[in-house]
Parts: structure tokens; sequence; C-alpha cells
């Protein structure tokens, strides 16, 4: 043996520890892939080894190469093996690999229960410890389950280091188990007073939490939370409750009324940031769910404001990043107060740090108005030329647009500025977000009708200079903006003075480089182009003209006709077929123009995004039924709908439509129109639905200021925004002046159509009007839509589980599931020994059982039918466990005839796993809730339990119910202490103080509250009597009230329900050192399984093993009395024999008992 | 709550990695090298926050971070907690490496991740702050190490491994002679870093 511990020593040397590892790691850098291979070969060979040290220096090492990304879940069960290992240095390596790698998909887990459980129960607190921090990183639904009862006892262990871990760990659980969340509470609740400042703010962290994603249920907690938030000194534990506070208040108004004070205190008086800064957000919280009536409103938003700024203005970045994070908050409810401090956001946008500048970004978003929105864009416009860094460049462009295009463009007063804007960002280099340019510039063009002139000029200008845009390839992006000046250009082309040349731009070889999509709508819109073209020269009749740029098109068009985009392609082979015709019309001198424009004649509606889902269903009609029989699977598989081409949502893709003949398009078009006509829900935006360019444009369209396009054309045809900035400058103070000069006047004059006509439409609060004519046209969306109805819960949120009441009181069905003796694992395994340690151990019983044979056989049968008869109630989904049961018992039934009695036990054994289980029937609903005291005012009811950490404490929980209209508030609870118990009253307070209820109850509330007690001797029964002193208060006033209790402590309270295995029980028996007492009781009707269920429940016990009309029972007191009973039942009675450490108890036992049964 | 705690040098090589939901190994690996690319840009005169978008599943995380000469240390939370008040706990993490380690450095936790573990074991659990009195965790890292050595002594005699927190110093010198190091490790400088931050004895 010694030989063998030494060898084993020697081994180890040679064996790697985790340091030999990391270092080998190090010095093989080349083939660290490799070296590490090699290594994992010798740890699965250490692992093989018997010697559990050799083993947790492999765990240990395989935890490290779990961090390098290797997986070692294939170690599972080894790491379980030297978790259980008795030394607490190898179990915390193995508790350590365990939390790394252990999760829900681990199927060895199961084994762990059991380890665990006897981890949690160890003497050493440090084994727990590691228990419970295991255990919060691996926990799964069935742990958390079979181990729930557990932590919750050790939130009352004596040491805090244990108390403070299995709160937070309970947390975990409640996620995993939400069962066990109403039965815990009430101990959770406790534990916000708990004596330990580290217990405290471990409770405090998990109902925070839990108040997070259900705030409603917890209000009734605020009360507790704001006296901690008064009293408690820990900045840790006041961040979190005001923060949780945040989540409170928009569910309770009042709740926020009452913050405001002493949070504004804090603020004034707290040193630490972080504290202000929380308090800060909570005011903000609080001021946001308030109604805007309170006249102290603007002091505290004035005060939070001041203190952001000077956060922002701080030197340390972090506090700047957090002041403005605050600030948009406030952004949402009061932009006034944070508009004053643009100056400061402006500055924040110049700052080295990027979170910064975004967070700045954020904020002005909410800032901009009529009045600035100029001067802001051109600051940012700056900062766009300046980043460096593609990543906040693509932000500052997204802003820029977001900004001007917020709540429908409702702050540009400009469009030709807006546009020139957009038109500048084209030149942003490598950006991403050259689709959002294009959406903005069709978006504007579309609606703003005043604009489109304009538009299609600047678009005709990057057409012209596309090269530029699409020269790099890595600027890509940016080419989308192509698309959406070629379908600009096309689409109005009645607005372009040089229509000839945009043309030409779109025809160059050049533009065979671009994306096939981009390409397509190119060969579509000049056709647009070339129809406009031709109706002109045909007007003005030259006709040499019009030739000349048929020719072109044929000469040009057939680049397309190659490309390898099939869009691309099958438009240009069409148009070019179309075109060749045309040519020889015109060789003909057939005039054709009129024809051609005629293909593109209507008007485009933008439509609204989600129209097409708020189209409402016509009555009658079933979108869900069938038209035709359902087709088979295999079919419907084969038709999932293909997405071939090329994505273009969102943008107006009317040039879809295949090309057909002339004719045959226009009787089409005609049918279109008239089916548009009579279509309810095709709103018909301008009177004539044919397009414009028959008639001259309106005069009231043409914009406004007059612009001196060669300024922005220098740059290569590029404009400049700037200039807008100064000309909006002198328009809005001419706009002054002429105000001015009318009130002189005192004459309302109608103006020159320039300026004054659309004066009325937006006379803004900053009495700035827009310089066009905004005739911003809306989306379209079909009559009668629907408001939208959008869910936005996922419904697979896990927190969404926890969302339960913890006010009701508790059911007994709700009780956390105790650790039970289950005989199934002996009986599984048919080990030749087990059954003879069952024998032995039954000897004592047998005898007995010997006498009753008889009269059981009976009783059996009896049972038996019952039984089956119930089986034939239970539901369809029991069947098959039942059957198979029903076949095992006939079985048993029949062995038991055959086999001689020796036998018996082992089948008995059988038995009493089939019936021990005690949920297989129906038991009707107990509370271990009793009566203690009631007036019309209030009912109190309560429920004592034994403390396993502590032998002389037991807990009594009392349920106050008010039962009147009135409010209860001041409750006091007091009780005289005896010499043997007394209520544990905090320290520093006399015996004859009470002890304060630590809630309010409005009209028909009912809370709980639980009250310590300390006990020296737990043998008799004890009574207590006692006062709960009250206010009520009502609209009459409020009134002093009394009521007198006796809280009765029966011996079974002091109890506490210990599962205890059969052989154990039996040695108890036989050591002899227990004292017997017996009792008998008539006339009892009730099943035996009731009985036992009432035994169990009411007075502790737990089920050892049951046969028949007989079962065996223990119980263990706080003080570790064993309890022993032996419960069987005649034929109209049942008489109990009781074996206990201590007479007297078993005697007061037994009595209680005994008036319990008499009442069933 | 906090939903991962990772260590890193200044190369991106992962120090410590501590993540409170399961995550398969290849993605623990992908998150360390994203979150290092993204504090690795930032310098250290510019704000500890960041936000991660959707790296580690939600959109409600951020990261927090503070650099120590060669180490980064990430915690990633949601928004139930102060972020200067984990900043705060990276520092109280760092002091108490310090403390158990004596003057702690990088190597102390390149060949000691085992006893990191376990030193963070006793300020987070599960994602959740359990203790921020560093002589309260102090206290009790020590009485379980001492816990330990009693088992290592009686039992199996003193083992390598169980060298004990003062044995590390000499045995990092004694590495990086072995390994030859390019750049010596240096210590973990507590003091001149500034915090500007609620002062930690306010704080606790």
């Amino acid at each position: 043996m010694a030989l063998k511990m030494v060898k084993g020593s020697i081994d180890r040397m040679f064996d790697k520890n985790l340091q030999d590892l990391v270092r080998g790691i190090r010095n093989h850098k080349e083939d660290e892939a490799k070296y590490i291979s090699q290594c994992i070969d010798e740890i699965k060979q250490e692992l093989k080894q018997d010697n559990i040290a050799v083993k947790a220096n492999a765990v240990c090492k395989l935890t490290y190469l779990q961090m390098l990304g290797y997986d070692i879940s294939w170690a599972a069960f080894n790491i379980i093996e030297v978790m259980s290992a008795s030394k607490f240095t190898f179990k915390r390596i193995g508790y350590l690999a365990a939390s790394q790698c252990f999760h829900e998909g681990t199927d060895v887990i199961m084994l762990t229960t059991n380890q665990i459980r006897k981890d949690l129960s160890s003497p050493n607190q440090y084994d727990t410890g590691v228990a419970l921090t295991g255990l919060s990183c691996f926990v799964t639904p069935d742990l958390a389950r079979d181990l729930a009862n557990d932590i919750m006892t050790l939130m009352s262990h004596t040491k805090p280091y244990i108390r403070k871990k299995a709160v937070l760990i309970m947390y975990k659980v409640f996620l995993k188990y939400p069962e066990s969340l109403r039965p815990a509470f009430p101990r959770l609740k406790e534990k916000l007073e708990d004596p330990d400042p580290g217990v405290q703010s471990a409770a405090v962290n998990v109902i925070c939490e839990l108040a997070r994603r259900n705030p409603k249920n917890y209000l009734s907690l605020a009360p507790l939370f704001f006296k901690l938030m008064t009293s408690s000194t820990n900045n840790w534990v006041l961040i979190k409750i005001i923060k949780l506070f945040g989540a409170l208040t928009p569910l309770e108004p009042r709740l926020g009324k009452k913050l405001i004070e002493p949070l504004t205190n804090l603020i004034h008086s707290t040193s630490a940031m972080s504290l202000l800064y929380e308090c800060v957000n909570t005011v903000i919280a609080v001021l946001i769910s308030l109604s805007s009536g309170m006249p102290n409103h603007s002091a505290s938003i004035q005060l939070c404001v001041q203190k952001l700024r000077i956060l922002i203005e701080d030197s340390d970045q972090n506090l700047k990043y957090l002041g403005l994070l605050a600030m948009s908050k406030i952004l949402k409810t009061h932009p006034k107060s944070v508009q004053s401090h643009k100056d400061l956001i402006l500055q924040c946008l110049d700052d080295k740090d990027e979170s910064i500048r975004l967070r700045a970004l954020d904020l002005l978003y909410g800032m901009v108005s009529k009045k600035n929105l100029m001067e802001i864009v051109k600051k940012l416009m700056i900062h766009v030329d300046k980043a460096e860094g593609t990543t906040y460049r693509d932000e500052l462009l997204t802003k820029i647009i977001d900004i001007c295009s917020q709540s429908n463009y409702q702050y540009i007063t400009n469009f030709e500025w807006y546009i020139s804007i957009l038109v500048e960002l084209t030149r942003l280099e490598g950006t991403r977000h050259g689709h959002l340019i294009a959406a903005q510039m069709l978006d504007v063009a579309i609606r703003v009708k005043a604009i489109r002139k304009f538009a299609v000029s600047q678009m005709a200008m990057l057409l012209d200079n596309a090269h530029l845009i699409a020269s790099n390839t890595q600027r890509n992006g940016i080419c989308e903006v192509l698309y959406a000046a070629a379908w600009i250009c096309g689409e109005f082309s009645e607005h372009l003075e040089e229509a000839n040349q945009t043309l030409e731009a779109m025809l160059r070889p050049k533009v065979t480089t671009l994306p096939g999509h981009i390409q397509a709508v190119y060969v579509q819109n000049m056709v647009k182009l070339y129809a406009s073209i031709l109706q002109q020269k045909e007007q003005s009749g030259e006709k040499e003209a019009a030739q000349e740029i048929t020719q072109l098109m044929i000469e040009r068009l057939p680049q397309f006709v190659q490309s390898a985009d099939l869009e691309v392609q099958e438009r240009a082979s069409c148009i070019l077929q179309l075109i060749k015709y045309i040519q020889k019309l015109q060789i003909k001198e057939v005039p054709v123009a009129e024809e051609v424009i005629a293909l593109f004649a209507g008007e485009l509606n933008p439509v609204a995004p989600k129209a097409q889902k708020k189209v409402p269903v016509p009555e009658g009609l079933d979108l869900d039924a069938w038209i035709n029989e359902p087709p088979s699977d295999s079919e419907s598989e084969d038709e999932k709908p293909k997405t071939i081409f090329h994505d273009e949502e969102q943008r107006h893709s009317r040039h879809r439509q295949p090309e057909i003949d002339e004719e045959e398009l226009a009787r089409r078009r005609e049918a279109r129109k008239q089916e548009q006509a009579n279509n309810p829900f095709y709103i018909k935006s301008s009177p004539s639905p044919q397009k414009r360019y028959q008639d001259t444009p309106g005069v009231e369209h043409i914009p406004v200021v007059q612009i001196d396009l060669s300024v922005p054309l220098k740059v290569p045809g590029m404009p400049m925004s700037d200039q807008y900035v100064k000309l909006e400058e002198e328009r809005r103070h001419k706009q002054k002046l002429e105000k001015d000069k009318k009130k002189k006047k005192q004459k309302k004059e109608k103006r020159g159509k320039h300026h004054r006509h659309n004066s009325l439409h937006t006379e803004s609060e900053e009495d700035i009007a827009p310089a066009h004519h905004v005739d911003i046209i809306t989306e379209e969306m079909p009559e009668n839509a629907l408001p939208s109805d959008e869910d936005d819960k996922d419904p697979n949120d896990p927190y969404k589980a926890l969302d339960i009441d913890l006010d009701k009181p508790l059911a007994d069905s709700e009780k956390l599931p105790v650790q039970r003796h289950r005989n199934v694992e002996n009986l599984k395994s048919p080990d030749s020994e087990a059954p003879l340690v069952e024998k032995k151990s039954k000897k004592p019983k047998k005898k007995e059982k010997k006498h009753k044979e008889k009269e059981r056989e009976k009783g059996k049968k009896k049972e038996k039918k019952v039984v089956e008869e119930e089986d034939e109630k239970k539901k369809s989904s029991k069947h098959k466990k039942k059957k198979h049961k029903k076949e095992k018992e006939e079985k048993s039934k029949d062995k038991k005839k055959s086999k001689k009695k020796s036998h018996h036990s082992e089948e008995e054994t059988t038995e009493s796993v089939q019936n021990g289980t005690l949920d297989d029937e129906p038991l009707p609903p107990m509370s271990s809730y009793r009566l203690l005291a009631e007036n019309p005012y209030i009912k109190m009811t309560y429920d004592i339990q034994g403390n396993l950490q502590n032998d002389s404490q037991v807990t009594v929980s009392v349920i106050f119910e008010n039962k009147s209209t009135s409010f209860l508030k001041s409750m006091e609870l007091n009780v005289l202490d005896s010499l043997n118990t007394k209520m544990l009253r905090p320290e520093g307070s006399s015996v004859h103080d009470g002890i304060p209820v630590p809630f309010q109850l409005p009209p028909g509330i009912s809370n709980e509250a639980q009250f310590v007690f300390t006990l020296q001797s737990i043998v008799m029964a004890q009574k207590l009597k006692g006062t709960l002193s009250f206010i009520v208060k009502n609209d009459e006033g409020s009134t002093h009230e009394k009521l007198d209790f006796k809280l009765h402590f029966s011996c079974a309270s002091y109890l506490i329900t210990t599962p205890c295995y059969s052989d154990a029980f039996a040695k108890l028996l036989e050591s002899g050192d227990l004292h017997m007492s017996s009792i008998k009781v008539d006339g009892i009707s009730i099943s035996f399984q009731h009985l036992l269920a009432k035994i169990c429940f009411h007075h502790h016990f737990s089920v050892v093993e049951r046969v028949d009309s007989c079962a065996s029972m223990y119980s263990r007191s706080i003080q570790g009395h064993h309890v022993c009973l032996l419960v069987k039942k005649g034929e109209n009675s049942v008489s109990i024999d009781g074996k206990c450490n201590d007479s007297t108890l078993l005697s007061n036992l037994l009595d209680e008992m005994k008036e319990t049964l008499s009442k069933c | 709550m906090i939903n991962a705690i990772l260590v890193f040098n200044n190369h991106g090589k992962p120090r410590l990695v501590r993540f409170y939901q399961h995550l398969a190994e290849e993605v623990q690996q992908q998150i360390i090298r994203e979150t290092f690319h993204l504090v690795l840009k930032r310098d250290d005169h510019i704000c500890n926050f960041l936000e991660c978008g959707s790296l580690f599943g939600g959109s409600d995380y951020k990261l927090i971070y503070r650099h120590y000469a060669t180490l980064y240390f990430v915690f990633c939370v949601d928004s139930s907690e102060s972020e200067l008040g984990i900043l705060d706990l990276i520092q109280v993490f760092v002091e108490t490496l310090d403390k158990c380690f004596e003057n702690v450095c990088e190597l102390d936790l390149i060949f000691h991740m085992d006893k990191v573990h376990h030193i963070l074991q006793e300020v987070v659990i599960g994602g959740m702050v359990l203790e921020t009195n560093m002589n309260e965790i102090v206290a009790q890292v020590e009485a379980q190490s001492k816990l330990e050595k009693a088992e290592g002594l009686a039992v199996t005699g003193p083992s390598r491994r169980q060298g004990g927190l003062s044995a590390a110093p000499s045995r990092a010198v004694s590495a990086v002679k072995n390994i030859n190091l390019p750049e010596i490790p240096r210590n973990i400088n507590i003091g001149d870093i500034n915090i500007k931050v609620p002062n930690l004895s306010q704080f606790m």
C-alpha cells in the first residue's frame, strides 16, 4: 500500500502540471496546435488513472485549454469525478471546470444532483460555497427543481458568506424553475433586512433583477425599498434600489412624486458620481412618468440638466459619455431644456472619442428645429469631411439623412438646399450608404413636386459626372445614387434643359461597368428621355435632329444588349427593336412622338411601405381557407418562391412591365386607368392623371430663390450647399423686413408669387416660412386601414415565466419539492447483497406484519379495487404507466401466492414503491395556515416553520388580510414573551417593544410578514399571547385599533420534514434508546392515502415506507430529536405507534396527531 | 447582470475567460477576438464604455473595460448595472489580484489561471456582484488557500501546483528567463491610474 502511494507520487512528479503546460505552450509557438493535441493525449491517459490527484491535475489543465478554445466536454464525466473528491482542493478544481463547460445540453449533469446536494449541506462552508458558485453557472431546470429547497434553506444559513451566495443563486433557480419563486419569495424578502450588508445587497440585487423584468409584481415592495433607500449607506445597494425605482415609477406615478424629494437630496449631497448619475437618471424617469401638471417640475429638470452639464464638461471621458447618454433621455420629453445646451453638444462633436461623438450625434437628432437645421447640418458636413475611418463617416451620413428626413421632412424649409446636401454627400469615398442617399433623392423628387426641376438639373449633372462616382471600384456603394439620378432624369425629363447631353451621358460605354440593376434603370430611362426629345424635335419641326437622336440610340444600345445581366439584356433588346421600328416610321415621315410618349404616361404616387399589409380583408373572405383541395406535401415543398432577381424593394419599379407593342400597351394603360378610377383604395392625388409634360410647368412651381447655377457648377458640376445657408439667412432677413413693413402698413397685401403665396401654409412658431411650396405628398395608404397592432412581446422571453403574482398567499401545491426517499434505485440494482440488508433491517417489523397478514390480505383486495376504479378515471396520458403498474401488481400478487414467506420483504418493497408516492391520488387541498385572529378589519392566519440552520429558532409567517374598505397602516405586532419562547427583536429594543409589520395594507389586500422566535425547550407546545395594533385610515379619519391573539406553537411546528432511508430507519428503531408510546383513534373514514398526506402535511413527517394500510414515517425536530411512527389502519380506526428520543415530546406530538385525526 | 468577463493582453491572448451564459468554444473565441479588435483601436484617454451591438447576442449589452499595462479587463454588462459601478468593480478586482499575488503581473495570470478564477468567484457569481469589499474578498480567498494548503500538507505533501500564492513571483521570473520573452512584463500599476470616478473609499 505504502509502495503504491510512493509510486503514485513519483508518477505525479513526471506529470505536467498547469504551469508546465503553460510553459510548454509558450515554448512551442510554431507548432502550438500539435503540442496541445499531444498534451490532450497525455491528459486522457492521466484521466484513466485511479489517483484523484492526477485526475484533478488533468482537469485543471483542461480548464486552461478550454480558455484557449478547446472543447473539453468529452471529459465531463471525469470532471464530475473530481467534483466529488472529498478534498476541497480537488473539489474546487472540479467545480471550476464544470462551471466553464457544463450547460443544459450536458447529459451527465443529471448525475451531479446528489453530489451537489451533499456539498451544499457540507459542514465546511467552503465546500458549500464552491458548490453554489459552480451551480450558478450550470444550473438546469432539473437541478433547479431538485435543489431549490436545499438552496432556499441555505438562505438562512448561519454564515453570511453562504447566505449571500445562496440568495444570488436563487435568482438563477427562479429563471430555470419559475415555480420556486412564490414559495421562496417571503424568505428572499426577509433577506432584504438581513443584518449582514453583503446578504442585504445580494437580496436587493436579486429582487432588482426580478423586478426589472416584471415590475408590476413588485410594486408592493416599494415602501420597503423606500425605507432602505433612506436608511442605507451602501452605494452599491443604493444604486440598485434607485435603478429599481426607475423601473417602478412608470407603473405608479404616486411613487414618483414621493421619490423626487429624497432623490434631489441625494443629488445634492452625494460625492459619488455613480450614485449622482443614477439619481439623475431616475429623476428623469420619474419626470417622464408624471403627467405635466406639477408646478416644481421645471426645477427638477433644471437641476438634472445642470448636473448633466457638469458631467459633460468634466475632463473625464466616462462622465462626459454618461452625461450625454442621460441628456438624450431628457430630450424626449423636455427638448427645450436640452436645446439651450446646443453649444456644449456641438462641441462634443469635436471630441477625439468616437463614442462621445456618436452620443452627441444622437442628441443632435432630437435638437434640430427649422431654425437651426441648416446650421447643424453644416457643422456635420464639416465633420464628414474631416472624419477619419469610414464607420464614423457612415454614421455621420446616416445621421444627416435621419435628421433631415425626420417626421416627414418637418424641419426642412428649403429643399434645394437638401438636394444639394445629398449631392455633396455623393462625394464621400467608400461609403456603404449610397442606397440611402439614392432613396432620399427619389423620395424628395417624387414627393416634393416643386423641387423636381432643380432635382432634375442636379441629377443630370451627376449623370454627366458619373465617371467620378463610378471610377473607383472601391466607391461601389456610392454608385447607387446613379440609379436614382437616372430614374429622376428619365421620369421627369420634361424639366431637363439639355436632354440631349444627358442622353449622351447615359449612353457612354463606361456605363456598362455599373452594376446590372443600375444599368437596367439606365436603359429604361433612356427611352423616356428619348421620347421626350423626340417630341420636342417633332414639335419644332427638326426632323433631322430627331432622326439623329434615333440613330444615336441604335448605335449605342447594342452595348447593353450584350450585357451579362439578364434584366439589362432583355430590356435593351426590346427597346432596340422598338427604336428600329420608330426609325422605319421616321423614314416614312410619320410623326411618332405622341405614340412613343404615350408609353410612359401616367402619374406615380408614392405608396406607404405598410400599405399592402393594411388593406382590410373584405367581409366574408377567409384567407386561410383552401380554394382548391390542398396539394400533397411533396408538391408544396417545391413551390417555395425563389427570388431570382436583384432585390429592389422600396424602389419604384414601374419600369418592370414587360415590353409589348404600343397598341397593346395603350390598351392596357387605358384599362388600368379605368381600374384605378374605380378602385376605392387608389388615392388620386392630382386631378389630372395625365402626365404634366403636355402642359407647360406652372409658374407657381418655379422655386423662389434665384440660384446662380454657375457657382455650384464650378467644381466639376457639383453644387455647394453652403451658399444656401447664406441665402437662407438673407431670405429670412428679408422676410422679417417685409413683415415689419407689412405691419407698418397695416395692410394685407398679396405679395409677389415668389415669396408670399405660401406664407399662410407654414407659419411656424419660429416665423420661418419655407422657401418652397412644400407640397409633400403623403404616402398612400388604403382606406379604412387598420391601426397597427404589432405585438412587441417576444413569446420566447425567458423572463416572462417569472411574471408571477407574489402577493397571493402560497397554495400548498406550490411548496417546493422536498427531497424524498426513492426506493426505485435500490430496486433496480439486483445486487445480491441489497435484499439481504433489507431483510435484516425489516426484522423488527416483520413480526407485526405476520400477525396482521390475513387481515391485510383482505384489506388489500378491497383497496386494489378502489385503485383500479380510480385508474379508469385517470387521464389517458397516464394510461400506459398505470396499465404497466396494474400488470406489475397482478404479477406480484401471483408471485406472492406461489412464493415462500421469506421473500415477502422484497415484494413488499415493490409494492411500497408503487403506493408510496403520495401524489398518485388526488388529494384534497390543504393549507398549513391556521387562523390566528380576526376582527372586522383584519384577518391573520399563520404558519410556523422550523429553522434547520438554527436549533433554537422557528419562523412564524403571518398573512395579514385587510377585510375592510379602509387603509390599514402602522401595524405593529407584539407578544408577551415567555421564559421559554421569545420573539426575536432588533438589537437595542426592549422586550416590550412591538415589531412593525414592514408594509401597509390597502383595502382587500393581503401580505405576509415573518417573525422569528427563539426557543429553549421544544418538547412542549407553547402558547403566547400577543396583540396587533394598527391604524385604520378612511375618509372619516383614522382610528387606532387593536387585535389580541394567541400564538400556538404546536410540537409539530418544531419538526422539519426530513427524508429517511428505510435501512437508516430500521437501525434507528433497533438502537433502543428511543421511548415508545402509542395512540388509537376510532371512527376514521378517510382513505389511508389521505390520512398519510395529512400527517405529512400538518405534522411535517415523511413516509419512509408504506405497505398496504401500514406505513412507517419519520421526522426530526429542529433540535435533532428523531421521531419514528408506525401508522396502521384498521376497519374504522387508526393506531399510531411512535418512538422518540424524548418521551414528553412524543406524547405531545401524538396528542396533537390524535386531535388532527379525530377531526377526520 | 454581467454577461461575460474577459481578460486578454495587448495581443489579444486570453488570460481569463468567464461567460455567464453558455456559448460554444468557437463562439467564445470569436467574441474574444472581436472584443479585442474593438478595444484595441481605442486609445487610453477615451471613455471606457463601448456599445458592442449584437456581439453578445442582446442589444442591451455594453462593454466596460479598463486597460492596465499589458492587460485589458473587459466586462460585458446589461442595462441593470451601473456603468461607473462596474468600472469600480474592475478596479476592486485588479486591486484584489494585486494583493493576493503580491504585485501582480501578467505572468501571474498566465500561470495561475485557476487562482484568478477562484478570486473572481469571490467577486462575481453567476453574473451577479457578490462582494465589493476588498478586505472581505481577500479574507475569503486566503481562508480557502489556507484550507487547501492544510490539505496539501496533510495528505499528499507539498506539490508544485499547490505552491501557494507567495511562490508565484519567483516562478514567474524563472519563466521569463526560460522563455526569453521579448518584452519584460511590467507590474500592473495600480498607483498611477487616475480614477476620477467615485473614489473607492467613498464607494465602499
